[in-house]
């Protein structure tokens, strides 16, 4: 290993990965370009728009503000494994119905912010939602769709649970 | 005209068995993009693909002394350092004018600066490598000499005698002019009880789209053509502008738009560093990709607004508006936009200033002038936020000053509902608007009485609340008027073509594009409509000027009034053409049969008769079976471009409720309320998610958004950090509603819902915070943004 180039060994989406990245690579490149997990975005490279939100060992993270060489050991996951694993297949339908994506840029993102919310349970407020979600930028929508998309989840989830 | 409620109705206008025209159909693209399965340019790569990184003017304005690129030439994975002077034998520059706009002038404006970069974040130099960061990289190693020269930053002496020419070939820094008087303004001023007059002044802000631009071009020297990935709104015009400037002929060169991270009319410019894209792919004979970092974003996207508009009203005691006189003064960048020019803006508030009211009297002047910052163009509702905020802001402190509600002032002045066709001040024609309607509407809407009533009560608590308004008039669905007509390639016409496939299916390929907008599920509704399918059996083409009728692109509020029209004749008429194939094979007249839910059935009993598929079967595969000389022809094509009238004006009010703390000066945004009326309502839910977040985008402008320039022409906020966006906290839950009054210039009647939200936000956002500001002697507010530090000021706690 030289002083530039790390070797990190990791699971993206349960998948065993051993790769050799430079020490700069942000995990959020590293994603999109050696893994070519394209679903995660890059919008602002400076943790502002949370476009790049990614989990790593369960919790949400900023993937432009991790570097690659960070994750070695890590259990990353991405909006293409939380997908396919169906996991927040109820939140998707719910942004579909409510039409809580536009351009959809913000949404992946998006969807992960949210459902580590959810995933706390309970029916929070339209307020602690528009907190959960205040660091993630969507230009499209005006938020409203996005709460209601939300709410909605956890009040079905709360009755499911019933 | 009617009144439509939040939730959409079921039924339609509109005469078809099954139809979808009205109905809140989800969109049919979501499911990819939340799946992190969507393909957007910063995803796409090719074979051989290079990357390309800028090395841009520091400087605001600086002669290029010399540049060595020698050291970069060497460093790891670089494929080619290229100058100005070295792409200019590649591509030939452009300059952004419009005959139309009489007088309108600019300069040459190359894909990376020649000799010269007149604002800081103009390229200067490119670096392709094999990745980004090695291409940044090698910027850093680019030796550039500059000489600085005086920036010219301050439109308010941009004209002055001692000030610099930025372009001494044109003589001055005057970009364009216009002066339009019409009625008596002089007499009306005369007439008036009282005159209120004041500046009001819109920051420069930016769309901030949440994916920077992003290209990728591919010049194959096999084929001889130009592949072009692009972020934009306009395939087709890119398509003219790549071929005409690379010296290839248009069919040469192909667009392609798959999905894009947010436009608002950012999108839809011509921007140097993609032209040198284009450039350096065909002098590399390889794919090179450029991706805009959020910084460069900030530096080079389209800026827009930044208008200073002196204005002043006549107002009679009992109400009447007796005369308008505004005078706009607007600092662009040191060259007009290309090919849509930067003298749009100030024409249109112009054009719409004092437009939803009865008053003829009206002189006004604007003036566009060339700055040494980054250029201005389109940015959604185009002059709309500036005209309404000046006309709103206007009216409202008119009000105050005669003490009259300025709701009841805007019902004694706004032109009745029953006067149409009819036109504003400057001229502008509206086939039929309803101001009075959305009026009463929103006012019971809102509670306004009620509202009034809490107001007061909070103002003895010492809580002060604001409730404000804006009416507003909206341009959409432009036919030639807007551009054509100015010697521009911009198409105002758009094509549907809808083909029928082997299993029954409907495939439309469409000139207008995806933005998020929601073209694509109003593309299909107009389809499966008026030809008579299940919407899951459509499925939509956009984005791609090989495989799409020719057509304008999304602008303008333009794609589901034009480009729905398309798709509704065309599926029409291949309803035709399948009626007469199946009536061929059941022997019956086409005239009697219908398509219903994928069934052709007998129109008049609505009993099934023959599947699509079994028709498409036939006539596929079995065409021996059907008569001599019966040919089935299974696509349709048709096209529309609004004739009857320049633009199809929509209408409408929003109202504000907000509070501010008057020790903070931070506003909290209560309430928003909008009432619309964009004619037929296609899509019930996707229109008001429009209006929203067009609102939100307008809110931005109101409170957070500007670009801060120093004297010396830096920005000093390029970033998200510091360049204040609409985040979810401070944004309000926003009630839409509609009235519907339709165009007679298309059988849908739709006309378009994309700017209205942000036309009328930010002079509704002024008129509450100065309405609850007033009662405490504050000056009116009229410098957007309204920071807490300008409220504090205006209270005099600062």
């Amino acid at each position: 290993m030289s002083e530039h180039r790390c070797d990190i060994k990791l699971t993206v989406n349960g998948e065993t990965i051993s790769e050799t990245v430079e020490a700069r690579t942000t995990l959020v490149d590293f994603l999109r370009e050696a893994l070519s997990l394209t679903g995660s975005h890059v919008g602002c490279e400076h943790g502002v728009c949370g476009a790049c939100t990614v989990r790593v060992d369960g919790v949400i993270v900023r993937g432009c503000l991790m570097l690659a060489a960070q994750c070695d050991g890590a259990k990353v996951e991405t909006i293409e494994g939380v997908s396919d694993a169906g996991e927040i297949a109820d939140l998707q339908a719910a942004f579909e119905r409510r039409n809580a994506l536009q351009c959809g840029f913000c949404t992946p993102g998006m969807l992960l912010t949210a459902q580590e919310l959810l995933r706390g349970g309970g029916v929070p407020s339209r307020d602690k939602i528009r907190e959960q979600i205040s660091g993630n930028y969507c230009r499209c929508t005006g938020y409203q769709a996005i709460v209601d998309a939300i709410e909605a989840v956890a009040q079905e989830r709360a009755e499911a649970k019933r | 005209m009617k009144i439509t409620e939040d939730s959409p109705s079921a039924l339609t206008a509109l005469d078809r068995p099954n139809s979808y025209i009205g109905r809140s159909v989800p969109r049919p693209n979501m499911a990819r993009l939340m799946q992190g399965r969507a393909q957007f340019v910063s995803d796409v790569t090719l074979p051989r693909m290079a990357h390309a990184a800028f090395v841009r003017s520091p400087h605001a304005h600086a002669k290029i002394k010399s540049i060595d690129s020698s050291a970069a030439k060497q460093a790891p994975g670089v494929v080619a350092v290229v100058t100005g002077a070295e792409l200019s034998k590649v591509i030939t520059p452009w300059v952004g004018v419009l005959t139309h706009l009489k007088g309108l002038k600019s300069a040459p404006q190359h894909a990376i600066a020649v000799d010269r970069a007149c604002w800081a974040g103009e390229a200067v130099c490119a670096v392709v490598a094999r990745s980004r960061a090695e291409a940044e990289d090698a910027c850093e190693l680019v030796q550039i000499e500059y000489e600085e020269l005086i920036a010219v930053t301050d439109a308010e002496t941009a004209l002055d005698a001692k000030t610099l020419v930025i372009h001494p070939e044109l003589g001055d820094n005057l970009t364009f002019e216009r002066v339009h008087t019409a009625g008596n303004p002089e007499q009306g001023f005369k007439a008036a009880d009282a005159v209120v007059e004041t500046t009001f002044v819109f920051g420069r802000h930016t769309g901030v789209t949440n994916e920077p631009r992003a290209i990728v071009a591919d010049w194959n020297a096999g084929d001889q053509r130009m592949t072009v990935y692009q972020g934009t709104q306009a395939p087709h015009m890119m398509q003219n502008l790549f071929a005409k400037h690379l010296g290839l002929q248009e069919h040469q060169v192909r667009v392609l738009t798959k999905d894009v991270g947010g436009s608002f009319g950012i999108k839809v410019h011509t921007y140097a560093d993609e032209m040198a894209i284009v450039a350096l792919s065909k002098l590399l004979k390889r794919p090179v990709k450029f991706v805009a970092d959020r910084i460069e974003s900030f530096v080079t996207d389209i800026h827009a607004r930044d208008h200073r508009v002196k204005a002043r009203i006549g107002v009679k005691n009992d109400g009447t508006i007796t005369a308008w006189e505004i005078d706009d003064l607007t600092g662009i960048g040191p060259y007009s936009v290309y090919p849509r020019t930067s003298g749009i803006e100030a024409n249109q508030v112009v054009n719409l200033t004092g437009g939803p009211y009865t008053c003829p009297n009206y002189k006004a002047r604007a003036r566009v002038v060339f700055l040494n910052k980054n250029v201005m163009c389109q940015y959604r509702a185009v002059g709309h936020p500036i005209a309404t905020a000046v006309t709103e802001g206007l009216v409202e402190l008119a009000a105050a000053k005669i003490g009259m509600d300025p709701l009841e002032l805007r019902r004694r002045n706004l032109i009745a509902d029953d006067a149409h066709p009819s036109q504003g001040p400057s001229g502008i024609k509206f086939e039929a608007l309803s101001h009075h309607a959305a009026l009463a509407h929103l006012d019971s809407m809102m509670n306004y009485a009620g509202l009034r009533a809490e107001q007061a009560a909070l103002r003895q608590k010492g809580i002060y609340r604001g409730i404000g308004f804006a009416s507003f008039v909206e341009v959409t669905n432009p036919s030639a008027a807007f551009y054509g007509v100015g010697g521009a390639k911009i198409s105002a016409q758009d094509g549907a073509t809808v083909r029928l496939d082997a299993t029954g299916a409907v495939f439309c390929h469409i000139g207008v594009t995806e933005q998020g907008q929601g073209a694509e599920a109003v593309t299909a509704q107009c389809v499966a409509s008026a030809f008579g399918v299940p919407i899951e059996r459509v499925r939509v083409i956009m984005g791609d000027t090989d495989n799409t009728p020719y057509g304008g692109g999304t602008w303008a509020s333009r794609a589901a009034g034009i480009g729905g029209e398309a798709a509704w004749q065309a599926g029409k008429a291949l309803r035709q053409n399948v009626v007469a194939i199946a009536g061929s094979i059941l022997q019956a007249k086409p005239d009697t049969l219908d398509i219903r839910n994928g069934v052709v059935v007998d129109r008049d009993t609505g009993k099934e008769r023959i599947g699509l598929d079994e028709v498409a079967r036939i006539a596929y595969f079995r065409p021996d079976t059907l008569p001599t000389g019966v040919q089935a022809e299974l696509v349709a094509t048709r096209h529309y471009v609004p004739r009857a009238w320049a633009f199809s004006f929509t209408n409408g009010i929003q109202a504000s409720y907000l509070e501010v703390d008057t020790d903070s000066g931070f506003v909290k945004l209560l309430n928003h309320w909008c009432v619309e009326d964009c004619g037929t309502v296609i899509n019930p839910q996707l229109v008001d998610e429009q209006i929203r977040g067009g609102v939100v985008q307008g809110l931005g402008a109101a409170l957070f958004e500007q670009c801060v320039y120093d004297d010396r022409g830096q920005l000093l906020n390029g970033n998200m950090a510091d360049y204040l966006v609409p985040m979810a906290m401070e944004m309000p839950d926003i009630e839409c509603a509609h009235v519907v009054t339709p165009t007679a210039d298309s059988e849908l009647g739709a006309k378009g819902a994309g700017e209205a939200g942000t036309a009328g936000a930010p002079g509704c956002v002024m008129n509450a915070i100065n309405d609850a500001l007033r009662p405490l002697g504050a000056a009116a507010l009229t410098d957007m943004p309204f920071t807490p530090g300008k409220i504090l000021r205006a209270l005099g706690k600062v």
